[in-house]
């Protein structure tokens, strides 16, 4: 039956346990809406034939419709939609709340293609590479206009929006290789923006991102050897470059307070703002903080951060948040007050 | 119906009382300013029509084909600003609402003729201005304008947000003027339990046109600045934030939709009432539906905006306040099909419209409700599911409408008949071509065939044809039924004051009506559409003004 009604709806081949979730409830309203007409039709067709105007100038009688119907009339589609709702709204909080243990990929639109990046490496253009069976997030953003990555057979979509980290994330079921689109009109080859999943086995994967690290090594270290930073993980990067800019000015990595907050622990802690809103320190509110600090500031610092917006590429933004997320909160430095 | 055989053109009517092209263009009859507007809106209909052929054309084979990528994005901007903001807005309430409005209130014109005529004007040049800054400045960003890329492209967007505020000030004129007019000029008798549904839906559109309109008006100036003078206030890259236009654009233009529907729903409901010779089922239903639909459509905007990053919570409240749109949408087909029930149907070419305009809303209605299931929309969310939903609602079920009302009140504006054979076959042509157009870009979308795409993989090809060639057995059904009523106007048969045999109150008077609608100041002693007992005389003009 359903696999009867997937290929009448022309829908594509499930590979995600989202997908799952979604057709269940897409046949369902799909059934219900011709149900619906088919009902609706049949009745107006008994009416037409049955009162059909026998004189020109028929007289009828008024009919006025008792409470019961009226509230009959509300109710059916109320409880109907709302039961849809309900559903809907369970399967979308789901698919919003990523397991903590996802693999994480960086992706980043650009007029017209998709970049993939792992936190340690490989990069990779317009094709993702992801293991079957495991969660994998997806941290999206976009360098120029609004772009929206949409995987028909997972049926996830999110938008990549300029300047912020949004994110999707999908269990794939079956291994293959499935489109990428680009959902959100981005100009002249908005059409020809296409990527491609390919979803392997475990071992295949893991596999496949260790040769692709040693080759990027390789081909990175050919075109500078004195790079010895070629073999940097995202983390590693993040690390120099906090030297670099000096974040360590005001942020400590030991769990110490000092002008602002320690980034130790920081990922995914709960933060009090000085507006007295609580929010989630997640890579979206993470990259934020440096792009445009006075926007969510934590309550408790007086110093204002500048905005690195410019100064910071999208890389650069996802390597500090990376070195940030490595900084666990069970291994507070000897000494440091918590 | 034929004409009774008693059938007569009077000798004297609005068309002819005066004359000369001067009397026309500075007429102050509300009936004359809507059939100006009514010849605006269908050449913009015809110039929308026309680029919405071209497009599918070009969607005919995968690769590109006739035009370049370029070309074809100014094309589906083109069509979508002309469609929305030049026909679909204006089309019912200005043409219907300007020419109808006064007459089923039993008054001589709308509250403010002058200002009618300014927003006639206003209509003409924000429609020239847009179309000129869209074809000068080769704009391509579709009529949603999502910032960044309308604010970063090269293209010249600002005049364009210009021609919108303008047309905006025309919509915000005209609601003003028909919500004065409802609350100041009903004749004697016609309280607001009186009103008929045409009436209610119109006030309910005025409502969201006064209110929603200035908001688009500042979103395009806003759009403007940001360009010419650098705001930043939407650029990321200086501290902006896109998607707060997504919120203030919607903020409109979702209300707008129902700016096109309500009219649509009013038509519906005096064509429904007429032909089955009843007072719509469930009268008060359907006016505190009106109303419902017109404030919680204020509260939805952000199901447009799911997959943008918005929070899980609000994208919860923006789906539950979506489905009670639904419900109200609901009551009104339950109560449209229940208005058969043991009436007096008569199947005529409006009929049939209103049929398939019920037919159209459901599936148009039930996707709707589809895609405000937040978890559906994620996969759904701009591709061509999207575009069908839209295109069932807004082009098939206002579209019936807007024929349905074309096809009722021909023979009171104008004071003859189409040939009901050529009108049927073409209404016929229009519904098949309809669903042969939209139900295979369900399907697309499903597959997931994003919208706006000039080119696209070979495996959509087929379902792409098959609505390429739905658009153009539609394209041919509207022409046809175009030329049945051009025809009609010299030599259809002449008419008489109510074919129909209608009790709206609009048809107490001649066809075509005279210069201030009526010959005796009207006095309303009964609900619209009463069809118990025989026609009530209209009280002669001594009762109507308390002399006994």
């Amino acid at each position: 039956m359903t696999q009867w009604l997937r290929e009448l709806l022309f829908l594509p081949e499930r590979a995600s346990t989202f997908a799952d979730r979604v057709d269940a409830l897409h046949y369902q309203v799909f059934l219900t809406t011709m149900g619906v007409w088919a009902v609706i039709t049949l009745v107006m067709g008994y009416f037409f034939v049955r009162f059909r105007r026998k004189r020109v100038e028929q007289s009828t009688e008024p009919f006025h419709p008792p409470l019961s119907m009226e509230v009959f009339f509300v109710a059916v589609p109320l409880v109907v939609f709302l039961g849809w709702f309900t559903i809907g709204f369970r399967d979308f909080t789901w698919y919003r709340n990523p397991p903590p243990d996802a693999i994480d990929v960086y992706a980043t639109g650009k007029k017209w293609m998709w970049k993939f990046t792992y936190p340690e490496g490989p990069n990779a253009i317009d094709t993702l590479h992801v293991p079957v069976g495991r969660p994998v997030r997806v941290l999206i953003t976009s360098r120029d206009v609004i772009h929206s990555f949409f995987v028909p057979a997972f049926r996830v979509k999110q938008d990549a929006i300029p300047g912020r980290y949004t994110e999707t994330w999908f269990i794939a079921t079956r291994t293959g290789v499935f489109d990428v689109f680009c959902a959100e009109y981005c100009g002249l080859s908005h059409s020809r923006m296409l990527g491609k999943v390919v979803v392997m086995p475990v071992e295949e994967f893991e596999d496949w991102r260790a040769a692709e690290r040693e080759q990027s090594f390789a081909a990175r270290l050919d075109a500078d050897p004195t790079r010895d930073e070629a073999r940097a993980t995202l983390v590693t990067q993040g690390e120099r470059l906090a030297l670099e800019k000096g974040c360590g000015r005001c942020h400590t990595v030991d769990g110490t307070p000092h002008l602002g907050p320690t980034w130790r622990g920081l990922y995914r802690s709960m933060q009090t703002l000085t507006t007295g809103e609580n929010v989630v320190a997640d890579e979206a509110y993470l990259t934020r903080s440096m792009m445009n600090p006075g926007a969510q500031k934590v309550a408790g610092y007086f110093t204002d951060m500048p905005s690195y917006f410019g100064l910071l590429t999208n890389a650069e933004a996802a390597a500090l948040v990376e070195y940030i997320k490595s900084l666990k909160g069970e291994e507070p430095a000897p000494g440091a007050m918590r | 119906m034929s004409p009774a055989e008693s059938a007569h053109f009077p000798r004297w009517h609005f068309f002819n009382q005066t004359t000369g092209v001067m009397s026309w263009l500075t007429t102050l009859d509300h009936k004359r300013i809507a059939l100006m507007y009514f010849g605006a809106v269908v050449s913009a209909l015809i110039l929308g029509g026309l680029l919405a052929l071209g497009i599918r054309l070009e969607l005919f084979n995968p690769e590109p084909s006739l035009v370049d990528a370029q070309t074809y994005n100014r094309l589906f901007t083109l069509h979508g600003m002309v469609m929305v903001f030049l026909f679909m807005v204006p089309a019912i309430p200005a043409v219907f609402g300007n020419f109808f409005l006064p007459m089923m209130l039993g008054a001589k014109d709308v509250a403010f003729p002058r200002l009618n005529l300014a927003s006639f004007y206003i209509y003409v040049t924000g429609a020239l201005f847009t179309l000129w800054a869209i074809v000068h400045g080769g704009v391509d960003t579709g009529w949603t304008f999502y910032v960044p890329y309308s604010t970063t492209s090269v293209v010249a967007v600002a005049p364009v947000m210009l021609g919108i505020f303008i047309v905006g000030l025309s919509s915000i004129l005209t609601g003003l003027n028909f919500i004065v007019t409802t609350h100041t000029l009903r004749a004697p008798g016609l309280n607001w339990g009186r009103l008929p549904l045409f009436v209610w839906n119109l006030y309910g559109t005025s409502i969201i046109s006064v209110l929603a309109t200035p908001v688009i008006g500042i979103v395009a100036l806003l759009v403007a600045a940001e360009i010419i003078f650098g705001f930043g206030l939407f650029d990321p890259a200086r501290g902006g934030d896109p998607v707060l236009f997504q919120h203030l654009f919607w903020f409109y233009s979702h209300p707008v939709v129902y700016v096109m529907v309500l009219p649509a729903m009013g038509v519906v409901s005096e064509v429904f009432a007429t032909f089955c010779r009843r007072q719509i089922f469930g009268y008060k239903m359907l006016a505190v539906a009106t109303l419902g639909i017109a404030l919680v459509g204020f509260f939805v905007w952000g199901h447009h905006l799911f997959v943008a990053g918005q929070s899980t919570f609000d994208a919860g409240i923006f789906g539950v306040l979506s489905m009670l749109v639904g419900v109200f949408t609901a009551i009104k087909v339950f109560n449209w099909v229940m208005t058969l029930y043991k009436g007096a149907v008569d199947f005529t070419v409006p009929f049939a419209l209103a049929c398939f305009f019920l037919y159209f809303l459901i599936f148009g209605g039930m996707t709707g409700i589809a895609l405000a299931v937040i978890s559906l929309d994620v996969h759904w969310h701009d591709t061509y599911y999207v575009v069908a939903h839209f295109h069932f609602v807004m082009v098939g079920s206002v579209m019936m409408a807007f024929l349905a009302a074309v096809h009722y009140w021909f023979p009171k504006m104008f004071g003859r008949m189409y040939s009901e054979r050529v009108a049927l076959s073409a209404v016929a042509f229009i519904f098949i071509g309809f669903n042969l157009t939209f139900v295979p870009q369900f399907l697309l979308g499903n597959m997931g065939m994003p919208r706006r795409y000039h080119q696209y993989l070979p495996m959509f090809q087929s379902l792409n044809v098959a609505s390429t060639m739905g658009a153009f057995i539609l394209g041919l059904g509207m022409f046809l039924s175009l030329f049945a009523l051009l025809w009609a106007l010299k030599w259809g048969a002449v008419a008489g004051d109510n074919p129909f045999h209608s009790r709206g109150y609009e048809w107490n008077t001649a066809s075509p009506p005279v210069q201030h609608n009526f010959h005796t100041p009207q006095v309303i002693v009964d609900g619209p559409h009463n069809y118990e007992g025989p026609p009530a005389a209209q009280p002669t003009a001594k009762v109507a003004h308390g002399v006994e």
